[in-house]
């Protein structure tokens, strides 16, 4: 008998630091009893660059800060049946977002890129420029949730989220068993 | 040596004996440039210092100080903080929370005279746009800006009480009410040629009385007089009747009579006096709430020109039921023009014994009052921020229970009643309990006192008994093509045509008293919009889902507005909505939300036909292009993802 067909499974990293990548991994051993429910298709871990057919769940970290990020996490949404947004930045835009802070300005962007690159406390950068290579993508005036962009199917929370809550909801979507979280699994402190 | 920056807040660094300095100040010997700032300081301490001594360098009567403070300086200096704090005992930066907390009290020098466009929904409608621009043509200054020459200061402030003759402007002291551009130029350019505030309402303004100023200033527009307030009113009969009842007998009448709050709560008065008058004390007290700050209501306005004698005399048979012997009247900062008015009542009952001690010859009857000015705070109306206010403090709302009637101010048993129900009161022993309860339906008795404004031919109050329909109220204010009512000002209910046969009493549609009135040519969504901002202006900021919640929903609308709504975004406006409603701490963060609930409920058609749907679940309310502008100027160059005829 041929083995029953495996999900596909996409994975993505946008306006993150890739620590709930690699929290992916913090699921250990259990890895391997989840690849024989899986196969990874397009994504860092496979390096994979596009996806070469219609995947069963997305997975996205972190959220939109330039055009690039909206345009795979559009990519992501027509190609996957299921999109789930993992840890706080794909959730809520997370530390990237501290940007949107900066208010009452007439150019927030450039405020904030001057900063960074040139005015800032401890920067040494000693062209004085912004990097503006033409292959950088351009930013967008704030950082948006994924769910501002398209919409999200499931959110799992954490910064990032544990190995345990990353399993259990993927083994459970997989086996059409997921009803939410437990209380202990979000309980943080 | 005394250096503080004119903005400076350097109040909050120098540790706790600011006062130290400030002496150090006084005794060195001045020289140089140095000596000039030490004598203004020196005067202005000398002069803030007799402010205080004024009132006894009680920290409890703050608000006054700081109040004749801004008066005189037109501003809170720190150097003044440092002063008030050392002879009222407290710390510089509990002066400056107060001083800080209210919006007619500033922090930064303003004009000499402040003018304050009443920025209700209401002045919106009625052309506040152009008589903005009328002004800061006038007087060569923006909202918010003060001119150079120190003369004046413009800004906006949240309904003052005059939607009946909108629009509206504080001028200093006075108010000037339905205003039109021309008007607006006129007033500018005599402010400017050097007219006080006062002139712009009579030439003769000092020879006039208090009582004849305030009707210079402001129509009464009463259009219905009832039976119980507005109708001919016999001179203290109730006071009189009063006396010959034991305080228990006063307290069974008033319960009998089935009177209840007409602030907007409704409780039943005789309970509340009763609670106050059985809590073991030393003493106990009674307040006037006439803090009518709910856009859209002005009754008390009219109460205070009109019968305060009656409410005064409503305050005395209060403090006779529950055995108190000091009073204080809480007048928002928005009826200053009110101010000697009731002074000059005060001062005339108390020349003809009606308040004082043992009034009309009963041994052992003292009560007087006193007079407090709030200072531009909306929470203020609540009752325990309006004590807070009294105290002094900032009018943040105190912890419940315990409840005022138990522990208000100072920690004394209070009677907090609304300054209609003082009245009701009065009338209640002059008539008997048995002629107020046969009025108005079961459970809401006697009458209630209605301010109609916006969209009608003859906005102004109406006093009818409970149990009126809205409909019969706008076939009598004349507001044919009214398209939604707002009841009860933004903390009510907003309701639509088809339920135009909804009671006014207490069972069906409760209210303070407000009914505003919008035809079919306003945008729900507008008002909507406007309501929320002012609760996010008027959020005394303690606890967070009323501070944070309230922002998050004005966001929310936003969003509706500019037709970036998701399907989703209904939900989340009635799950924030019942959050913020179920944690926070007062009464203003359990109805800010309901602009935005009763026009879900009442109006859903107008948020559903915002809402965007998503295609291909890729949402259309994000709009890329508008996302990356910025970054494409800053970095000039085009999207090779997003702009369709990029080339390299």
């Amino acid at each position: 008998m041929s083995e029953p067909p495996r999900a596909r499974i996409a994975t993505a990293s946008l306006a993150g630091c890739f620590g709930c990548h690699m929290a992916i991994l913090d699921m250990d051993e259990r890895l391997i009893e989840l690849t024989k429910l899986v196969e990874i298709d397009r994504s860092p871990l496979t390096d994979i660059k596009s996806f070469t057919r219609r995947a069963d769940i997305g997975i996205i970290e972190g959220g939109c800060c330039n055009e690039e990020n909206v345009h795979v996490l559009r990519d992501f949404r027509r190609n996957c049946d299921v999109l789930i947004a993992l840890g706080q930045c794909a959730i809520m835009g997370g530390l990237p977002a501290m940007r949107n802070a900066i208010m009452h300005s007439d150019e927030p962007l450039r405020e904030c890129l001057e900063e960074a690159f040139i005015s800032g406390r401890n920067i040494r950068n000693t062209t004085h420029n912004i990097p503006n290579d033409p292959a950088l993508p351009l930013l967008l005036d704030e950082v948006y949730a994924c769910s501002e962009v398209v919409e999200i199917d499931y959110q799992i929370p954490g910064c990032a989220p544990s190995g345990d809550i990353i399993f259990d909801t993927l083994s459970r979507l997989l086996t059409g068993r997921f009803r939410g979280f437990g209380r202990d699994m979000i309980k943080f402190d | 040596m005394v250096a503080d920056a004119p903005n400076g807040n350097d109040i909050t660094r120098t540790g706790f004996d600011p006062g130290a300095e400030w002496f150090a100040a006084l005794h060195e010997e001045p020289n140089g440039i140095d000596s000039l700032t030490l004598q203004t300081h020196t005067s202005e301490t000398a002069a803030v210092a007799e402010i205080c001594g004024g009132f006894d360098n009680d920290p409890h009567r703050m608000l006054d100080i700081l109040r004749q403070v801004q008066e005189r300086y037109c501003w809170i200096s720190p150097q003044a903080m440092r002063v008030i704090a050392d002879l009222t005992g407290l710390t510089p930066i509990a002066v400056e929370g107060v001083a800080s907390f209210y919006s007619f009290l500033s922090l930064s020098l303003r004009g000499r005279v402040t003018i304050r466009l009443c920025d209700d929904i209401i002045d919106r409608f009625s052309g506040l746009g152009a008589i903005t621009e009328a002004f800061e043509t006038g007087l060569g200054i923006k909202v918010g800006g003060t001119s150079a020459n120190g003369a004046f200061s413009l800004e906006f402030t949240p309904c003052i009480g005059l939607c009946d003759q909108a629009p509206a402007a504080m001028v200093g002291d006075v108010v000037l009410t339905a205003l039109t551009p021309q008007k607006a130029s006129r007033i500018a350019e005599a402010l400017k040629a050097g007219q006080s505030p006062e002139d712009l309402v009579s030439q003769r303004f000092g020879d006039l009385s208090p009582h004849e100023r305030a009707e210079r200033m402001v129509e009464n527009n009463i259009r219905h007089a009832g039976a119980v307030l507005l109708g001919p009113v016999a001179a203290d009969a109730g006071l009189r009747n009063g006396l010959d009842l034991s305080p228990p007998q006063i307290i069974d009448t008033v319960e009998a009579s089935g009177l209840r709050g007409c602030g907007g709560a409704g409780f039943t008065t005789g309970r509340k006096w009763r609670m106050a008058a059985t809590e073991q004390a030393e003493r106990r007290f009674v307040i006037c709430n006439a803090d009518e700050g709910e856009p859209g209501t002005f009754k008390d306005r009219v109460l205070l020109t009109e019968r305060p004698h009656l409410l005064i005399e409503g305050m005395t048979i209060a403090a006779r039921a529950v055995g108190a012997s000091q009073g204080i009247v809480y007048l928002r900062g928005e009826y200053v023009y009110l101010r000697d008015h009731i002074e000059a009542v005060l001062a005339d009952r108390r020349a003809r014994g009606l308040l004082g001690k043992a009034i009309l010859g009963a041994d052992g009857f003292d009560f007087d009052i006193r007079l407090q000015m709030g200072a531009g705070a909306y929470i203020c109306g609540e009752e325990g921020a309006l004590i807070s206010s009294c105290e002094g403090l900032p009018g943040e709302p105190k912890t419940r229970p315990p409840y005022p009637v138990t522990r208000g101010y100072l920690g004394f048993p209070t009677v907090v009643n609304n300054a209609e129900t003082f009245c009701h009161a009065a009338r209640i022993l002059d008539r008997g309990a048995r002629w107020f309860s046969a009025m108005g339906c079961q459970g809401s008795h006697g009458t209630k006192l209605f301010s109609v404004s916006g969209d009608c031919l003859n906005p102004g109050i109406y006093e009818l008994p409970y149990g009126q329909t809205v409909q019969e109220l706008l076939e009598m204010a004349g507001a044919e093509d009214a398209a939604a009512v707002l009841v009860g000002g933004p903390s009510g209910t907003m309701i639509g045509r088809d339920t135009f046969h909804r009671r006014l009493c207490f069972d069906d549609l409760a209210t303070g008293g407000a009914v505003v009135v919008f035809s079919h040519r306003r945008n729900i969504l507008e008002i909507v919009e406007y309501y929320m901002s002012f609760f996010v202006h008027e959020s005394c900021g303690y606890c967070t889902p009323c501070r944070v919640g309230n922002v998050f929903l004005q966001k929310a609308i936003g969003k509706f507005r500019d037709g970036k709504a998701n399907p989703g975004d209904i939900d989340y406006l009635r799950d924030l909505s019942s959050t913020i409603i179920e944690t926070s701490r007062c009464g203003l963060g359990m109805t800010s939300p309901n602009p935005i609930l009763s026009t879900l409920e009442n109006f859903p058609l107008v948020y559903s036909a915002m809402v965007k749907p998503t295609r291909d679940r890729i949402r259309d309310t994000f709009d890329i292009q508008s996302a990356i502008d910025g970054a494409r100027k800053l970095a000039r160059r085009r999207s090779h993802i997003f702009d369709r005829d990029f080339t390299e």
